[in-house]
């Protein structure tokens, strides 16, 4: 009785560790610009201080707010499908194959993934510059790929050597290719992986501000955490408070639909009964 | 359906070991044919070289009139079931049996009429629409059968498939394999480390050790007459009991007293010489309930009794002797050769359930001397073996041969 008490004091602190900046977040983006400039105490909007969904359909109707997330979205799940895709064959190949360098590869992936992204940001901008790829997607893609594949490849090799030789060996004498037996058995078992590490990557690419301010000037490329730094509203002086709160909520809703989605799929356990009892 | 002929195959890994030494085996058309050994003897390793899941170093591997050597798995047309089973988890049981037919492209009312057949055949109708997840060991290793009878292959693989059931599955599940293979009458590879099941279920039996083939031979024909001191202590549960002998003026002097040799025994070993006799359980007996008739066959000794166990149709005697330092150094290494760890140096008699034989008696004992056989211990050859009776010995066709794939096969353990 006296551990379900603690677990439970213990859980909901944790929860408004992490909650309550959301929470006030939400809060901030109900209350009217006014509002927020005159000071405004407390959780809920004072009477005649409440927006209610104006600062939303404010944000919404903004051409550059909408172009920025579909900048983001964009960006993000063509660098995740990639990753995803390229860290399948080479953990598939870093499990299953032995050969000479692998240790190699392993280390310098991972070096890779502790690289400082705000070093590489001078050298990024004035390469692609010189090769004009500044300001597109295909310049934020690259490096986001390129943080984001270490821990993909390492995330899926664990799971594909967890994964019995046998399956696959079965497949072949089933009569099926050495891709067939990739794609029809392996690829379905490394499911839970595949999604994991496809997660990671949505999170990276979605959340970078570094890289997304750095390497774009225009709103062809800005993904939305740059896009909203930019969000200067009318009045250069007084920021638009509530306006970047409603921004904010509506940038978190695909993080959060991705999650749900991608949840579901990662179920544990699912290579049980494979193999003997 | 297809004979699976192997010609002087050798596996070497990359280090040099002989996994596998110059075995040539002829598997007939429609035979159950059984690879037995003790673990690491290279039998999984041979399968594995059938299937192609493990390329050969050299010789020929003919499946049919088709050397497959150098084809992929999916080109030789065999089926396999895996010691693990390998299904497939994230398919139904309906799927995972229909999958090598939906790799061949088949069409659905044909995956779905041969499906419902193999389930059928293996009583799996209503598990088909479950995942392997939620089956008990012996589903699973029907489902894993089912995959493989739903294709017309040549032959079928087994990869020790019953090592993972408990006792009494295991029992079922064997005569089910050998009903199912007289059934379909199908060429059958089977692999075990288990000598009840090797001996129920082929029709011939190929022994390896160290990867170098001891005897291909029937069960009976091993049984009888093995080839060698490993042949002879792998074959027969209890073991045979072995012990040291010298033969003189044709009778053999054991610890226990003096038996009389047959002739055509008698004439074919050394005089003087001291060797080992294997002899085993079931041809002793107490002396009190053997018939007239048989007795003279034999010779009787007294000798005391240490440990009896009744088990009610029969009972086991144990009577400990002294053995000789140069039997005791080969039987150990012989222990060593068949993975055990007892120390042999007592006599395990079978006796009829009706005997009176109790524990610490001094018992009469008979013992049936046309059954036993003489071995060298330095060779561990069996000295009196009826070569017309069993089957094929590598080491006497060719001595030369065996005698360097043996000794192969004993510098890698040595290293």
């Amino acid at each position: 009785m006296k551990q379900k008490i603690g677990l439970g004091v213990g859980l909901a602190a944790i929860l408004v560790w992490c909650l309550l900046p959301v929470a006030w977040i939400i809060s901030l983006s109900f209350k009217s610009q006014d509002a927020v400039s005159n000071g405004s105490e407390g959780f809920l909007p004072q009477p005649g201080g409440g927006a209610g969904w104006q600062n939303y359909s404010d944000v919404i109707g903004d051409d550059q707010f909408r172009r920025a997330i579909l900048n983001s979205i964009g960006i993000s799940l063509i660098a995740t499908l990639l990753s995803v895709v390229i860290a399948t064959l080479a953990a598939y190949a870093i499990a299953r194959l032995e050969f000479r360098g692998k240790r190699f590869v392993l280390t310098t992936a991972l070096v890779i993934a502790m690289f400082p992204v705000v070093s590489l940001v001078g050298p990024l901008f004035d390469m692609w510059r010189t090769i004009g790829i500044y300001d597109t997607w295909l310049g934020l893609i690259i490096p986001y790929m390129s943080f984001t594949l270490p821990l993909a490849i390492w995330t899926l090799s664990a799971f594909f050597r967890e994964i019995p030789w046998e399956m696959e060996q079965a497949a072949q004498v089933d009569g099926a290719t050495s891709w067939q037996a990739f794609r029809k058995v392996i690829v379905p078992l490394a499911a839970p992986g595949v999604f994991t590490a496809a997660i990671l990557t949505f999170f990276f690419a979605w959340n970078d501000f570094v890289f997304g301010i750095s390497l774009t000037s225009t709103e062809t490329a800005r993904p939305i955490p740059a896009a909203l730094s930019f969000f200067v509203g009318p009045d250069p002086f007084s920021r638009p408070a509530s306006l970047l709160a409603a921004g904010a909520v509506v940038a978190t809703i695909p993080i959060v639909i991705i999650v749900l989605l991608f949840q579901r799929k990662i179920v544990a356990g699912l290579t049980s009964g494979a193999v003997k009892g | 359906m297809a004979a699976i002929t192997m010609k002087n195959i050798v596996k070497k890994y990359g280090d040099g070991f002989p996994a596998v030494n110059d075995v040539s085996i002829d598997v007939q058309d429609g035979e159950f044919m059984i690879l037995v050994g003790p673990s690491g003897c290279g039998k999984s390793t041979l399968l594995r070289m059938i299937v192609g899941l493990e390329d050969i170093t050299d010789g020929d591997m003919v499946i049919g009139e088709r050397r497959v050597n150098d084809l992929a798995p999916r080109e030789r047309n065999l089926a396999m079931v895996f010691q693990n089973y390998a299904l497939y988890p994230h398919l139904t049981v309906y799927e995972n049996i229909a999958f090598p037919l939906r790799l061949a492209g088949a069409s659905d009312e044909e995956v779905d009429q041969k499906v419902r057949d193999a389930s059928k055949t293996l009583e799996l109708d209503e598990h088909l629409e479950r995942k392997p997840g939620n089956l008990s060991g012996g589903q699973r290793q029907r489902v894993a059968m089912g995959r493989a009878i739903v294709r017309d292959a040549d032959a079928f693989l087994f990869d020790e498939p019953l090592s993972n059931l408990d006792a009494k599955l295991r029992g079922q599940m064997r005569t089910e394999i050998a009903r199912l293979q007289k059934r379909l009458g199908i060429t059958t590879v089977y692999v075990t480390h288990d000598q009840t099941e090797a001996m129920t279920l082929g029709d011939r039996v190929a022994v390896l050790k160290r990867g170098v083939l001891q005897q291909l031979a029937s069960p009976r024909e091993l049984y009888t007459n093995p080839a060698n001191l490993f042949v002879a202590g792998f074959i027969g549960s209890p073991p045979m009991n072995f012990l040291p002998a010298t033969v003189q003026g044709g009778s053999v002097e054991l610890p226990f007293g003096t038996v009389r040799l047959p002739e055509d025994k008698a004439g074919r070993v050394p005089e003087g010489k001291l060797l080992i006799a294997g002899i085993r359980p079931e041809h002793f007996e107490d002396a009190a309930v053997v018939d007239d008739a048989k007795r003279d066959l034999g010779s009787t000794f007294t000798t005391k009794v240490d440990v009896v166990e009744w088990l009610g149709n029969e009972a086991y005697a144990y009577i400990p002797f002294e053995a000789d330092d140069a039997v005791r150094e080969q039987l150990t290494q012989l222990e060593r050769d068949l993975d055990g760890d007892t120390m042999r140096s007592q006599l395990v008699v079978s006796l009829d359930g009706s005997s009176q034989i109790a524990e610490g008696d001094d018992a009469e004992i008979w013992v049936d001397a046309r059954a036993m056989h003489l071995f060298d211990p330095e060779t561990g050859d069996n000295l009196t073996i009826d070569l017309d009776r069993a089957g094929r010995v590598p080491a006497k066709e060719d001595p030369e041969a065996a005698a360097a794939a043996e000794h192969a096969a004993e510098d890698a353990a040595a290293h």
